[in-house]
């Protein structure tokens, strides 16, 4: 392809007539580019010919230059046309003429200053916007599941039941190695600031309270908005691009109660048997250690544990993990459904989804926390 | 004579099968330069199969196949990008890059392949906007925001960034209203002209079929039989006479008579 003339551009009979040649495509439009806006109009404002009858090749980007180079020609009023045009390249000429590029509205070029104004204004917005629909949303599946409720009949128990196996067995693995470890740690970090008082038995006390109470609660949550809530949203915001939402909307179906409540319910269900499996296994990793490496065995490991913890310490955990589980599953679904249009959209939603249900965890746990002092539960 | 230079499309017997469902069986496709070739099938033949091979999507179980005297599935990386630069391809639903402006979308190719001026590739970039037919104010629109008719568009002119020597297309003209789908055709056909365009298109307008396509490849038994829209029309093959005898092809080849 190389072989193939250069272009060229000429003046010819007195500067009436600007002879173009040679091939005019993408493969010397840099050339052009650069040489082009060197060719200067003649003086005064006799009208120009331009001919083509020498072009070998012609493409658009070709015809864009020459037609670049007659309305600059243009501009001052003067008479420009192209003549002897071949009549391989007659339309792709004659269209060049109509693009109108002028009508285009300018490239979207970023403005630093600007946009931290805009960005902050709209992210300022978005948010109360978006905490609005959240409420709105709240209020729709409450209002969905209360129906569920008085009628049971309406809950979909097929996919109850899959989503139930999704996000609660398929995840002991993962919430049964995470839980362990931190038995793990905890009672190494623990028995190491505690053999300084000689109280090396109170681990146990360490990780009763701190696993029960806290950490299993909270460390599952953590993983099931990551596991869970990420896949619920991806899942329905992949049915948004569908239209398969829209699908169910027009059956008559409620996507509330076709999507949402399942998921909602599953989570609710599996999420307080998660956290169990969680404290157990977080007890025994923690046991482990205190028997190989602190010399206290798993007799006196339990003893010591029925005087530390009471039945009130495991409840105020396991009490939170429905609540965990609704605004998780909740919060899953309503980015899910928020997704519009494109896969781009699906992932930023999924992000989105992740964020907001583990700070909205955090912020619960902290409330619970503070109840719980207040009632001395 | 055609010789086998002439050929801009090359595929011979190609073996596609999924699982156990065999779509193509020693198929045999030559496409010759500057023509435009229209694929026609009912729906489970492989029309979409056959281009996505030729392509280089979909390596057959068997044949070979060679555009522009080229393997697409060339194992050096740099000779099927050469030969990825001089094809153009419009997929169904126009497959836009979400995440980025029509006018991006086109630039993308002339950015990747071009070292032009971003002056020059944004400038480009319009006048294939412009050429296509979309609307000024859709250069900056997301592919989201658009219909399914822009998106073709924009997908034609992403086809159309490098000026390509062929084209293919995926049902182009589906979805669009007749007056949208005659301008297609008569854009197809005058880049055609001037680029010396070589257009494989699936297609089941037969309005496009009518009136741009000079042979038509029909897939049939896990075959293609390629003829003019005269030829086949003589054929006597009941999907052959379902298609080209039906209703709407009368209706079809009247208009185009009394045109």
């Amino acid at each position: 392809m190389a072989s193939v003339a250069k272009p060229t551009l000429q003046w010819a009979d007195g500067r009436r007539r600007l002879v173009a040649g040679g091939v005019w495509d993408l493969s010397t439009a840099r050339l052009l580019n650069a040489r082009l806006p060197k060719v200067a109009a003649p003086e005064g404002g006799e009208p120009v010919a331009m001919d083509l009858s020498g072009v070998d090749r012609l493409d658009t980007a070709g015809a864009w230059l020459l037609e670049r180079v007659r309305r600059r020609f243009a501009a001052g009023g003067r008479d420009v046309s192209f003549v002897r045009v071949p009549d391989a390249f007659a339309e792709l000429v004659e269209d060049m003429q109509k693009v109108d590029i002028d009508r285009m509205p300018p490239p979207l070029r970023p403005r630093p200053v600007v946009s931290l104004v805009n960005n902050t204004g709209k992210v300022t917005f978005d948010l109360i916007h978006e905490s609005l629909l959240l409420l709105n949303f709240l209020g729709l599946v409450l209002i969905t599941l209360g129906k569920v409720v008085a009628n049971p009949r309406r809950l979909r128990v097929a996919s109850t039941v899959y989503h139930m196996e999704a996000t609660g067995i398929r995840a002991m693995l993962i919430v049964g190695l995470l839980s362990f470890l931190i038995g793990v740690v905890l009672a190494y970090q623990g028995a190491q600031q505690l053999a300084e008082f000689g109280a090396q038995i109170f681990v146990v006390d360490l990780l009763g309270v701190s696993i029960l109470r806290e950490l299993g609660v909270l460390l599952t949550a953590i993983m099931v908005a990551g596991r869970s809530g990420s896949a619920f949203t991806a899942q329905i915001g992949t049915m948004k691009v569908n239209q398969e939402v829209d699908a169910l909307e027009t059956l008559g179906l409620d996507p509330i109660e076709v999507l949402v409540i399942p998921r909602v319910v599953a989570l609710m269900i599996t999420m307080p048997l998660l956290v169990f499996f969680a404290d157990i296994v977080g007890l025994v990793g923690g046991a482990m250690v205190a028997s190989a490496a602190l010399g206290i065995d798993y007799g006196a490991f339990l003893n010591r544990l029925q005087d530390a913890v009471t039945l009130n310490t495991f409840f105020s955990g396991l009490v939170k993990a429905p609540v965990f589980a609704f605004v998780i599953g909740m919060v899953g679904c309503f980015q899910g459904l928020r997704v519009t249009g494109s896969a781009e959209s699906v992932g930023r939603q999924t992000t989105q989804s992740v964020v907001q249900s583990i700070m909205m965890v955090l912020v619960l746990d902290a409330g619970f926390s503070v109840l719980f002092a207040e009632i001395g539960f | 004579m055609a010789g086998p230079q002439d050929f801009v499309i090359q595929a011979h017997g190609i073996r596609s099968q999924f699982g156990e469902t065999v779509v193509h069986d020693g198929l045999d496709l030559d496409v010759k330069r500057g023509e435009v070739m229209g694929l026609v099938g009912g729906s489970g033949t492989g029309k979409s199969v056959l281009v996505n091979t030729i392509v280089g999507l979909r390596h057959p179980q068997a044949g070979t196949v060679r555009v522009l005297g080229r393997d697409p599935y060339d194992p050096d990386p740099v000779r099927r990008r050469d030969l990825q630069k001089r094809w153009g391809v419009l997929f169904q639903d126009g497959a836009l890059f979400s995440g980025l402006s029509v006018s991006e979308n086109i630039q993308v190719p002339l950015r990747e392949n071009t070292k032009l001026p971003q002056s020059l590739i944004e400038q480009i970039a319009r006048a294939k906007i412009a050429m296509v037919g979309l609307q000024p104010d859709a250069c900056n629109k997301l592919p989201s925001e658009l219909s399914g008719g822009m998106r073709k568009r924009a997908g034609l002119a992403r086809a159309l960034a490098m000026d390509p020597e062929i084209l293919f297309l995926d049902e182009p003209t589906a979805g669009l209203d007749p007056i949208g789908a005659s301008s297609f055709d008569d854009l197809i056909e005058s880049l055609r002209k001037s680029l010396n365009l070589t257009v494989l298109m699936v297609t089941h307008d037969l309005d496009s079929l009518n009136t741009i396509c000079d042979r038509i490849a029909v897939l049939l038994n896990k075959k293609v039989t390629v003829g003019t829209m005269d030829q086949l029309m003589a054929m006597d093959d009941p999907w052959l006479r379902a298609y080209f005898h039906g209703p709407r092809m009368r209706a079809a080849q009247h208009a185009e008579q009394g045109a």
